[in-house]
């Protein structure tokens, strides 16, 4: 059903695929220069310890070893850099160790087996100590994640609206008074969105050299942030930025997890150049579940009030977010993240607060969404449940409490939203899912005597950020010695012979950026696809860049692309003129050439017009050689993609199994370049919303062993576990960018979770199931129904 | 994800491989790797010689040999699977083939290796014990026959002596049908299995019906309880509430102790009455 063009682009295959599927792609681990060292980490086996001691006498001493370092070795270098520092974790474990997993010591050795065998002769006394690992009872706060503290609770986000207390404070007055209506209703829910593990293809892997004589780091990494990774080293060494050369090559999938600074990576370079040797880290798989961030983990009730024709009278949201044990890059302000969108689609007052506290656990951050699947599962989890408690059609009640069509309202929590149409979305997914037959199909199904429910969720997502703005709101790139902002950043050259090359900011995982902004070019200048080359992820290319997340790459380095190359454009109108003795308003660029409106064998080619650009004396007085822009994109607002789902799901009465019959979305990110890099993007994000409702978890037992590290426990989806996803658009565009675009990476995980959820609750509501918390295995629903039918 | 230092011998004939599995009491027999491996690299397991057979010749083939089909040592999950004989003689085997870990697993892994690493959630071993197999061991001291119900003892442990290579599965052509069925860890066929259960019936009545679970307790096998109370003439769901009796039922993420009875109990029944089925 999707359309395969749109106004900016077309459905152009991936110029990335051919290297990737061949193998042909270089990745971090990829590089192996002569004489590389390999780390391998000794991790402690408890979640909370003192360490009384450390002999690495016996591995500094074993076969192929070149050093063993502790916390004492690196302490000079202070603790890891952060953005939002409430609680930076050491770069080693310093004295205590507050999660089970946490690095304590680092071999480095000639290679990586004998750096794994030495590691196991590295002795760590420890006095173990009680953990605390469940949420409320670090809110609670009897046992301290750390032993310094006076509470876990690091920070509170409330609204709305935001950063007013007494505005907040009328909120809930008034919603008070709306409970004691005689004609209210109010259903309310404690769930659980519970830790997930982001499990990219690729692990991490870091390789440094440093070469004395220049003074100079060469990294690469498998980061999403190449220039913020090098500013945090630089600054961690106190060196230029210009003195870390930093390359993010292939990156196997980052999902936010590869959006942080990490203390092997700081570790590596230290190695290597205390060493003088290229040193090496890759994590393995198994070691990613303790050694790479986590996300989610959440608790919290939510609860509407309405009344019995479904008008919403108001939402509240109290809950509790686990960081994990320290503050890396953007821990805290996750749930920030979730605010912002608190209210979601709806015009209700809504009061939202979530505690964020320190666990002894992995350290949580932004993983797919980053604090916006978590609250939109909420919203849209009880807004199903008021409307199955009013008897109420759910689309219904959405209709009735959406925004109307608007141009920058101000949302109940109190941020200023781009553009929506919500409705209008939802009507054109009932209308494509034709969601009348697809009732009476369940119905069918349910006459048959089994469990089928269709469950529908719309969302509303805010990213591309974005605005400069946003340091005032705490986030700040200056930790990482970046300036204080989210612009975007692209550089055009064109290349003597007519050809291009755009550098940019961003720093793809995977999204299909080299095509998406060679089409962008391409649709500026006229300059042929395949000479425009895209050049990503690294600090020599890009004079800056912010790198890839919160689905901010087109909407901002996009928009630079686009700017770039108007004002490449621009000069080279001025050249074609001159060279066609024609005045520059004339001038029209297509089919890799520049025309004469009005005369049709009037043109010259990119290639001539850069020959003079690069040989001065043919240029126009006035104008100067090169052919080349730097544009930086700083857009007015993040933008706020919106989008519905339906799933249709049948439950296995006698096992719990839930099988996955449709899967429908009706998404708007706005203007689309590549419709087929776009649908892609919401398969992945849907799977991984999808894997989340039924299959992931991170499990802690009460000692904070984490016992699902490896993927014969954290169940990923499948391509066998998936359906055919059904998706269509309607198109929204945003005034906040020149392209119109808003983001598409995480709205298929932002809509999903809850989707499938509501399905699966209306499959089996008639039996007194209210509410099955995630993750949906069978054990979970099977367990729900025996609940139901014993009460 | 690193193993410990160990030597690798890669064999040219079983002898040969029997020689060096009889000199070296810590060596690990691999054929696909698939179950060894990780355990090497998780440092679970670190055998001082790893005797790779993957070069044997004569091995690889599942031969029809008149009142059983044998199976040997090397041959994959997938071809397994795609065996018309097995499908034709044994649907049960061929079933739990096909929903063994994925492609790629199935396309290295083997069944004898599965059959001898004994894990206590693997799909195959059960239906070995429902079609009543038998397990040819070799070593350097001769060959022997086991029969399923005594092969596999306990998690992980099968009655394979240190310097035995298990050389052969063999499959008796008892007739009748047979079917397997199991919801894994992701639901459906997918993954280990949370619970499975294999059925052989003699006919479409479900006569002389043998029973073995997998994933619930600590080793595949027979569901006694179940072929007894069908013996005596009780109504199979009467009977398949009976599929965990006398064993010892584990716990795991997955599931509770009562949640995997319950599976066991259900599955019994759908293999039951597909392997009925399956006798037409």
């Amino acid at each position: 059903m999707t359309e395969t063009t749109s106004v900016l682009g077309g459905a152009v295959r991936r110029r990335e695929d051919p290297a990737l599927i061949r193998g042909t792609g270089k990745y971090t681990d990829d590089v192996n220069p002569t004489g590389t060292l390999h780390v391998a980490f000794v991790r402690s086996p408890f979640a909370k310890a003192k360490i009384l001691s450390i002999d690495t006498t016996a591995a500094a001493e074993a076969a192929g070893v070149v050093a063993v370092y502790t916390a004492e070795d690196v302490r000079h270098l202070g603790p890891l850099p952060a953005q939002v520092p409430v609680r930076p974790r050491p770069l080693l474990a310093d004295g205590q160790v507050a999660h089970a997993g946490e690095a304590v010591a680092m071999v480095v050795a000639t290679d990586r087996y004998l750096a794994q065998d030495a590691a196991e002769l590295v002795f760590v006394d420890y006095e173990d100590q009680a953990p605390v690992i469940d949420l409320k009872a670090a809110q609670a706060g009897d046992v301290k994640a750390h032993d310094d503290m006076d509470s876990n609770v690091i920070i509170s986000w409330a609204g709305g609206p935001f950063g007013d207390e007494e505005a907040i404070a009328a909120t809930r007055a008034g919603i008070s008074a709306a409970k004691e209506r005689e004609d209210a209703v109010v259903v309310s829910l404690e769930m659980t969105n519970q830790r997930l593990i982001p499990t990219a293809i690729e692990p991490r892997s870091v390789h440094a050299e440093w070469n004395a004589g220049y003074g100079e780091f060469r990294v690469h990494s498998s980061t999403q942030i190449a220039h913020a990774l090098a500013g945090a080293i630089a600054r961690v060494f106190g060196l230029a930025n210009s003195a870390v050369h930093l390359t993010a090559p292939e990156v196997g999938g980052g999902f936010g997890a590869k959006l942080n600074i990490y203390p092997d990576e700081i570790l590596t370079c230290f190695a290597a150049r205390s060493l003088g040797r290229p040193v090496k880290f890759t994590e393995t798989r198994r070691e990613a579940a303790v050694s790479t961030i986590h996300g989610r983990g959440w608790v919290a009730t939510a609860t509407i009030t309405g009344t019995r024709d479904g008008e919403i009278l108001g939402y509240e949201l109290e809950g509790v977010a686990d960081m994990g044990a320290y503050t890396q890059n953007f821990t805290a302000a996750i749930p920030f993240l979730g605010l912002f969108i608190g209210s979601g689609q709806y015009t209700m007052p809504t009061y939202w607060k979530v505690d964020c506290v320190l666990t002894n656990t992995v350290v949580t951050d932004a993983y797919r969404g980053a604090g916006r699947p978590e609250a939109e599962y909420y919203l849209e989890r009880i807004v199903d449940a008021y409307a199955r408690e009013i008897g109420m059609d759910p689309a219904d009640v959405r209709k009735k409490n959406y925004f109307d069509t608007f141009q920058d309202a101000i949302s109940p929590i109190g941020f200023a939203m781009d553009t929506g149409d919500y409705a209008k979305n939802l009507d054109a997914l009932l209308a494509f899912a034709d969601y009348d037959g697809l009732k009476a199909d369940r119905d069918r199904m349910r006459a048959e005597g089994r469990l089928v429910g269709i469950g529908l969720s719309s969302y509303v997502e805010v990213c591309g950020f974005g605005p400069s703005g946003l340091a005032e709101l705490g986030f700040s790139w200056s930790e990482y010695n970046l300036p204080s902002s989210f612009n975007g950043s692209a550089l055009l050259r064109v290349t003597p012979e007519g050809g291009a090359t755009l550098s940019i900011g961003t720093g793809p995982s995977g999204q299909g950026h080299e095509t998406t902004w060679a089409q962008i070019v391409n649709r500026e200048t006229g300059i042929p696809l395949d000479r425009i080359r895209v050049l990503h992820g690294d600090t020599k290319d890009s004079p800056t860049g912010i790198g890839s997340f919160g689905s901010r790459s087109l909407a901002v380095d996009g928009a630079a692309a686009h700017e770039a190359s108007q004002k490449v454009t621009a000069k080279a109108s001025k050249i074609a003129a001159h060279l066609l003795e024609a005045a520059e308003e004339d001038i029209r660029f297509g089919d890799g050439a520049a025309h004469v409106a009005g005369s049709p064998d009037a043109s010259v080619t990119w290639a001539e017009i850069a020959k003079a650009a690069y040989q001065p004396h043919l240029l126009p007085e006035g104008l100067e050689g090169s052919l080349e822009a730097h544009a930086l994109f700083s857009p007015g607002n993040a933008t706020w993609p919106f989008g519905s789902h339906i799933a249709m799901v049948e439950v296995d009465p006698d096992t719990g199994d839930v099988t996955l019959l449709r899967y429908i979305g009706m998404d708007d990110c706005g203007n689309v370049v590549n419709p087929m890099i776009v649908d892609g993007q919401l398969h992945g994000g849907a799977a991984q919303g999808i894997g989340q409702a039924l299959h992931e978890h991170g499990i802690y037992d009460d000692m904070g062993n984490l016992l699902t590290t490896s993927l014969v426990d954290y169940l990923i989806p499948t391509a066998a576990t998936l359906p055919a996803f059904e998706l269509a658009r309607t198109v929204t565009p945003t005034h906040v960018n020149p392209l119109g675009v808003k983001g598409i990476g995480e709205a298929g995980t932002i809509g999903s979770a809850q989707t499938i959820v509501n399905a699966v609750v209306d499959a089996v509501a008639h039996l007194g199931v209210r509410h099955i918390d995630m993750p949906l295995r069978p054990k979970r629903v099977w367990q729900a129904i025996q609940d139901a039918k014993g009460a | 994800m690193y193993a410990r230092p160990f030597d690798y011998a890669a064999p040219s004939s079983l002898e040969e491989a029997l020689d060096l599995l009889s000199a070296n009491p810590d060596a690990k027999v691999m054929s696909g790797g698939m179950s060894l491996l990780p355990m090497m690299k998780l440092r679970l397991l670190s055998p001082t010689l790893v005797i790779d057979i993957g070069r044997i010749p004569g091995l690889d083939e599942i031969v029809d040999q008149g009142d059983h089909i044998a199976i040997g040592a090397l041959v994959t999950h997938a071809e397994v699977a795609a065996s018309d004989l097995i499908a034709a003689q044994a649907t049960a085997l061929g079933q739990a083939a096909a929903w063994t870990g994925d492609a790629q697993v199935r396309n290295r892994g083997t069944l004898c290796g599965a059959v001898a690493h004994a894990d206590l959630a693997a799909d195959t071993p059960a239906t070995t014990l429902a079609l009543g197999a038998t397990m040819v061991a070799r070593s350097t001291r001769g060959e022997r026959e086991i029969a399923a119900e005594e092969f596999f003892v306990d998690t992980l442990q099968s009655a394979l002596e240190p310097d035995e290579i298990l050389t052969e599965v063999r499959i008796p052509k008892r007739g009748g049908g047979s079917a397997y069925d199991k919801l894994g860890r992701r639901g459906g066929h997918t993954d280990y299995a949370v619970a499975g259960v294999a059925v052989w019936v003699a006919d479409a009545t479900g006569s002389d019906a043998r029973v073995a679970v997998t994933g619930v307790g600590t080793k595949p096998q027979l569901a006694t309880a179940v072929m007894d109370a069908l013996g005596a003439g009780t109504p199979i769901e009467e009977a398949a509430a009976r599929a965990t009796e006398g064993m010892t039922v584990l716990e795991d993420l997955h599931g509770s102790e009562a949640y995997k009875a319950h599976l066991a109990a259900v599955f019994t029944g759908r293999a039951y009455a597909a392997a009925r089925e399956n006798a037409r």
